[in-house]
């Protein structure tokens, strides 16, 4: 195992932008006198103590994180861990039991109703698991739901509606019904809705895990693309590790509502924070997920070192074959400052795993 | 308690056998204890006895009519609705039933009324709908019927608007509101489980005699349905479309009137269904109180135990059932399939057959105001004859030719299971009883529900009415358990063959439609004025519901389900007894509570028929002012022993859903 | 075609109406105007008015009414409505001001002291002329058979004929209409008799009983009243109990002697009294025979006649007992 201290600063370019979502101390708690939970010594007890206590159930204890600007933050869990009310809360779909949520200065929990529904028309949107379209109405008027009930004329909404239309690829299916198209179409007319609004956050609560293995991955490379050409920042919850390595600037593992480790998608498979992180991450293809930067080694003497030069942020399985054709070991060099080489050996050894 | 045992997680399991040997125990105790105690405080109480608390209730009953006049606030009140629905039945008379404006005959004549129902359920609807529409309002006139219909009709549809306005509106409610909900629920059951007999009188002092008491009755009666039915499809909307809706910051009302309300409609209509078959079963009894119509001449021909006219009668309020029932379900099917028909070029195609059927309605309308051959149905009613002389030789020969059968049948059925039920029912002393039902109830259920129980059993008591309550409790037990085995029997035919479910439905229909006035005399005639005659009617209005239910509950279960049975070799009987029976199980449950409701609504009419105690209770009080504080106390005591058993269905529901689901 | 065929014919119709025969008569030309809107011309009418009629729900009742409605219509030009009402909901309609007349009372002191005497609504109109006799019957066949069966005294010898699945080893009396206070259950105790009173609860269970003991020469004992227009299909024989004296039935619980005989009467609204017009004359002034009842009841219950044809057949061939019910005037 690879016990070096993972690297201080975060690879992606995301990292040095400011917060945009801030989150401190969130709790929501289920039964009765919940509200006495946070704060209290019952807050210390585990879920299973709690509820055999108090009949409560903490959904989410005790979390903690914030969000950057244009990144996009994965959560994940197994069901039951509490990701989708944890996004829920984000929202105020649910409403939190405790803690703070702060979009851009603004605290979300002490919006007046008015104020929320503000700030869900034009700051952020949700994408849902089941799509949760309305059946009775035409695509386009799905999409353009959002902007019908904030009273925009029908000809700017449907123009916009349109747009977004064309930007998930569903040109043509303005007049189908929701259960005339596939499920990942169902989805794309869920992210045009949602898009629609032209949101500063995006909120997926697992989008992609009632479709089919292949239109999933589809979906993800849309979600890439639509992530590249709209930089919107997105919370993406998910249970499915695969999906969040791929999509993930930064993941969040959540268990029995509690956070476990929140880092980049290397950190969580190269150092997991505990036995139940690592556990998950078991099966991960790490030379798919790590970089150099996890394996390289401070060059010995007698390391050759004018060997090929490679990043510390390149994929292991990308660094492969310019490592085992180098007859010496590869410098990673960043900003031109020698950080560590590679020799055959590291790489052997995480692809041998 | 048994309570936390549902509900923690116990790592192991309870031995699955202590359950049914307590209760055993219970059941063996009683017997003995039975034995011991036999006929000591059973509460018996003669025909025309009282106690001080039916006299004061009769007492308090007299001081409300009494202060009727001088309640000027109440009055106005009352006044202003009775004011209101009159002129809205009236109108809806002047147009279709009654003479009116003048002429002889009212505004629209069959031809038209045959015409504007053939359209709504063209355009509502499908073809075949329609043909049938347009048949069974052809046979209205063909029975001889055509007025008597119409007034039926008529008093149904505006019970039917009105039960809506209030209901739709308050089921949504109580769909977006636990508290409302959990409030209206025991309302909702007490309006729907106290008989109509007990209401029907006082009713006439605040809305007099005439169309308004007889809408407010049904409506009473019709209302609970579109309450239940609406908050159901409310709650049935998928949450997290909801929360899409929220998410993209629709205010409440939006959230209502664009997502939860279109989503729920299909839903909705089915409550609409049910709330014009409870109106329609009322429009006998309303006749009681001159509410006019099919109802009238059912309870005119009853006097002289004429089956023939009343049969007749009987027929068209089963056609006006089916034509309302299958244009009103075809119409919410039809809600799905428009919107899956997608819309290319069809609004064009719809405006022209709309326009084309508006038109073709419009001449028949017209046609019917002018001449009388269109106002007037013509011809000498021959079907209406035939109809009365079949029913009268069928009636004459089953009563001749089978009271041997059918009285060995219910002598089995009284020796064998009612008069020994009964027996230890009313002769154990009441604790004893009150003690027994508390207990299975704790074995069987929760805390909560033995309480009820044992409050309920208490209120019986203190009703006086406590040896009729179980006289009563006894033959609705009986009929209960028929209704079910027949409800398990033909519901798994029926949900498996649908052919045969095609066969049995509309007479099914017809049993749960024809007022059991009509075919009292017939099983009089064959089982005599006894308490098994009682449970006969009470079998033949509930069971329709039961087999219903369950066939549902078969179909429902999936195919896969079976598929994996069937390829594991199952025979036949281990596919219903292994996997359709309980994975249907919780359509099971539901059918014995409403099996349950529904023969607890025919207590009253088991009193009319020989089964005594509470129905007849409430029967005589209908007909005695002495007796008036009694018939209500007995009212009550339906609603109660109702709400007891009702609470133990739903307790034994819950059960069998937490066991399927693996946590007992 | 999504046009239904009918319709199609409808306005086929319409395009020929002016010249085929479809177009027929119009309503309001040729047809008779209804009896309501006057078809005699008599000034009577016009004093005459509203008359209310209470139809309570047995034939014998509804046999008054009938002839009654046929009078005041054809003989006083009456508007006459007819209101089919259990009697409580009747008396009740003296008190909302909705009925005029009930024309045959069997007894019900409660609701006479009720809206005659407390509310003073209701008025008495003295009595129909119709006896009523309430008691046990038994089936011709029965009475023939066992010829001292109608004396109470014999009936515990034959109690076992009349055991049932209902009557718990005992015989079976099978008890009334819910309409009617019965004594039966303090008459059997009283007078001793091995019976046990089973409560049919309808006239149709009573009546559907007995034609079947008849028809089938089934043993039967039960409660039973005349006139009713089924003592003409099956004579039924009374059973004699104690006689009955004055006072013999003031106690209830003691009671152990036959039913009185009642004087079946009339009652009005006040109203409708003190107005005086001729409608209340005539109900004031109807009397006639059970025979005269019966017969109008045999023509409604077996013949099938409508009440108001029966009526008018009755009146037709009794003119001479109608005139003395007409107002002096």
């Amino acid at each position: 195992m690879t016990a070096t201290s993972p690297a201080e600063t975060s690879p992606t370019a995301a990292s040095e932008n400011p917060a945009i979502l801030d989150v401190r101390g969130l709790w929501k708690v289920f039964g009765p006198r919940a509200a006495d939970v946070p704060g209290s010594p019952l807050a210390e007890l585990s879920r299973a103590e709690l509820k055999e206590r108090t009949g409560c159930v903490a959904a989410v204890r005790d979390a903690s994180f914030s969000v950057r600007r244009g990144e996009v933050f994965v959560v994940m869990g197994l069901s039951g861990s509490g990701k989708s009310t944890l996004v829920r809360c984000l929202t105020r779909l649910v409403e939190p039991t405790a803690g703070e949520i702060v979009l851009d200065g603004t605290d979300i929990r002490r919006a007046a109703d008015k104020q929320l529904r503000d700030l869900r028309r034009h700051r952020f949107a949700m994408v849902f698991q089941h799509f949760g379209l309305l059946p009775h109405r035409r695509v386009l008027d799905n999409i353009a739901y959002g902007l019908e009930i904030q009273g925009v004329k029908k000809a700017p909404r449907y123009s916009r509606a349109t747009e977004m239309l064309d930007l998930v690829g569903l040109t043509g299916y303005a007049d189908s019904y929701p259960d005339q198209l596939s499920g990942g179409m169902q989805q794309r007319v869920g992210l045009a809705r949602a898009l629609a609004g032209d949101p500063e956050v995006l909120f997926f609560d697992e989008p992609f895990s009632a479709l089919d293995p292949l239109i999933r991955r589809d979906m993800q490379n849309e979600v890439i693309r639509l992530h590249r050409e709209v930089g919107k920042t997105m919370v993406f919850i998910t249970h499915d590790l695969g999906e969040a390595l791929r999509l993930g600037d930064r993941i969040l593992v959540m268990r029995d509502g509690a956070l476990v480790q929140t880092g980049t998608p290397d950190e969580v498979v190269g150092a997991p924070a505990d036995d139940y992180v690592r556990e998950f991450v078991r099966d991960v293809s790490r030379s798919h997920v790590l970089t150099l930067r996890w394996i390289m080694r401070p060059p010995e003497a007698g390391d050759a070192l004018d060997g090929p030069e490679l990043g510390p942020d390149v994929v292991i399985k990308e660094a492969v074959p310019t490592v085992l054709r180098a007859d010496r070991p590869v410098r990673v060099v960043a900003d031109g400052e020698l950080l560590g080489v590679v020799g055959a050996a590291e790489v052997l050894e995480v692809i041998a795993e | 308690m048994v309570t936390s045992q549902v509900t923690a997680p116990v790592p192991a399991r309870r031995p699955v056998w202590t359950r049914p040997y307590l209760l055993a125990g219970i059941l063996a105790a009683w017997l003995v204890l039975w034995l011991i105690f036999r006929g000591q405080a059973t509460l018996p109480l003669g025909g025309a006895e009282l106690t001080p608390l039916h006299e004061r209730i009769g007492a308090a009953a007299d001081v409300i009519d009494d202060s009727r006049n001088e309640n000027p606030l109440f009055l106005y009140f009352v006044n202003y609705i009775r004011l209101f629905i009159d002129q809205f039945v009236t109108f809806v008379q002047a147009l279709i039933s009654a003479p009116s404006f003048g002429r002889p005959v009212p505004v629209v004549g069959w031809l038209g009324v045959t015409g504007i129902a053939t359209a709504v359920a063209v355009l509502y609807a499908n073809l075949r709908v329609a043909l049938l529409t347009a048949a069974g309002f052809a046979s209205f006139g063909l029975l001889g019927l055509w007025r008597e219909s119409m007034d039926t009709l008529a008093l149904t549809l505006a019970a039917v608007v009105l039960s809506l306005a209030v209901g739709i509106p308050l089921g949504v409610w109580a769909g977006l509101s636990d508290r409302f909900e959990r409030l209206a629920g025991p309302v909702l059951d007490f309006m729907q489980t106290m008989p109509t007999f007990v209401y029907l009188a006082p009713l006439t002092l605040f809305f007099l005699i005439g169309p308004a008491s007889a809408t407010v009755a049904t409506m009473i009666y019709a209302i609970p349905p579109a309450i239940r039915i609406t908050s159901h499809a409310i709650r049935e909307v998928p949450p997290e479309t909801v929360e899409a809706g929220a998410s993209l910051g629709s205010t409440p009302w939006q959230l209502l009137a664009k997502v939860r309300l279109p989503l729920a409609k299909r839903t909705i209509i089915v409550g609409v269904n049910q709330t014009i078959m409870a109106a329609l079963s009322m429009a006998t009894i309303a006749a009681l109180i001159d509410a006019p119509g099919l109802g009238k001449t059912v309870l005119k021909a009853l006097e002289t135990l004429d089956v023939g006219t009343s049969f007749n009668a009987g027929l068209a309020i089963v056609i006006m059932a089916i034509v309302l029932d299958r244009v009103t379900s075809a119409a919410g099917r039809r809600v799905e399939t428009a919107r899956r028909a997608g819309r290319a070029r069809r609004p064009l195609w719809r405006r022209v057959q709309v326009t084309a059927v508006l038109a073709a309605t419009a001449v028949l309308v017209y046609l019917s105001h002018v001449y009388v051959w269109a106002a007037v149905f013509p011809g000498e009613a021959g079907l209406g004859s035939h109809v009365r002389r079949a029913a009268d030789a069928a009636s004459q020969w089953a009563q001749a030719n089978l009271y041997t059968y059918t009285n060995a049948l219910k002598n089995v059925v009284t020796y064998g299971l009612l008069n020994p039920f009964e027996a230890v029912l009313t002769g154990s002393p009441w604790w004893l009883v009150l003690l027994v039902v508390t207990a299975a109830a704790l074995v069987l259920t929760t805390v909560r529900v033995a309480v009820v129980c044992a409050a309920c059993l208490a209120l019986l008591v203190a009703l006086g009415l406590w040896q009729d309550g179980m006289v009563t409790l006894a033959a609705t037990l009986v009929a209960t358990v028929l209704v079910m085995a027949l409800g398990v029997v033909t519901g798994v035919w029926m949900g498996r063959d649908g052919r045969a479910d095609r066969v049995i439905r509309p007479i099914l229909d017809a049993g749960q439609t024809m007022p059991a006035f009509v075919y009292l005399v017939p099983i009089l005639g064959l089982f005599g004025a006894t308490r098994f005659t009682a449970i006969i009617a009470a079998v033949v209005y509930a069971a329709p519901v039961a087999i219903k239910l369950v066939a549902d509950g078969v179909r429902g279960v999936p195919v896969s389900a079976v598929e994996a049975a069937t390829a594991a070799g199952s025979s036949p009987w281990q596919v219903i007894s292994k996997v359709q029976l309980p994975m249907a199980r919780r359509a099971v449950a539901l059918a014995a509570n409403q099996g349950l409701i529904y023969v607890l609504a025919m207590v009253v009419v088991g009193g009319l028929v020989g089964a005594g105690a509470l129905g007849y209770d409430v029967v005589s009080g209908f007909s005695q002012l002495q007796l008036r504080g009694k018939g209500l106390a007995a009212g009550l005591a339906i609603v109660v022993l109702g709400t007891m058993l009702a609470a133990l269905t739903k307790a034994a529901a819950r059960r069998a859903d937490a066991a399927a689901h693996g946590r007992l | 075609m999504k046009v239904p065929r009918i319709a199609l014919a409808g306005a086929a119709c319409l395009l020929v109406s002016t010249v085929s025969a479809c177009a027929g008569a119009k309503v309001g030309e040729t047809t008779a105007a209804p009896a309501a809107s006057g078809s005699g011309s008599s000034s009577a009418k016009q004093a005459c008015g509203a008359l209310n009629l209470a139809i309570n729900p047995w034939v014998g009742y509804e046999a008054n009414a009938a002839v009654i409605a046929y009078v005041a219509e054809k003989e006083l030009g009456c508007t006459v409505t007819k209101k089919d009402l259990k009697e409580e909901v009747a008396w009740q309609g003296f008190s909302t001001g909705e009925v005029d007349a009930i024309v045959e009372n069997w007894g019900h002191d409660d609701l006479k002291k009720k809206y005659i005497e407390d509310q003073k609504v209701a008025v008495e109109a003295g009595p129909t002329g119709n006896k009523g006799v309430i008691g046990w019957y038994v089936p011709p066949w029965m009475a023939e058979k066992y010829p001292d069966i109608t004396d109470y005294k014999n009936l515990n010898k034959y109690a076992d004929l009349f055991k049932t699945s209902e009557s718990g080893g005992k015989g079976q009396l099978l008890d009334g209409d819910p309409s009617f206070v019965t004594n039966d259950a303090a008459l059997v105790k009283n007078l001793d008799l091995n019976y046990k009173v089973v409560y049919a609860g309808s006239e149709a269970a009573l009546i559907t009983g007995f034609r079947q003991a008849e028809t089938q020469k089934k043993p039967m004992i039960g409660y039973f009243y005349e006139p009713q227009w089924f003592l003409s299909e099956v004579k039924l024989v009374k059973v004699n109990l104690p006689a009955y004296t004055e006072g013999c039935d003031a106690d209830a619980a003691k009671v152990a002697c036959d039913y009185p005989p009642y004087e079946l009467d009339k009652i009005v609204s006040r109203k409708f009294a003190d107005a005086a017009g001729p409608a209340y004359q005539l109900v004031k002034n109807f009397t006639w025979t059970n025979d005269d009842q019966n017969l109008v009841a045999k023509y409604i219950s077996e013949d099938k006649m409508t009440p108001e044809a029966a009526a008018e057949k009755w009146v037709t061939a009794n003119p001479d007992k109608i005139k003395p019910w007409l107002p002096a005037s």
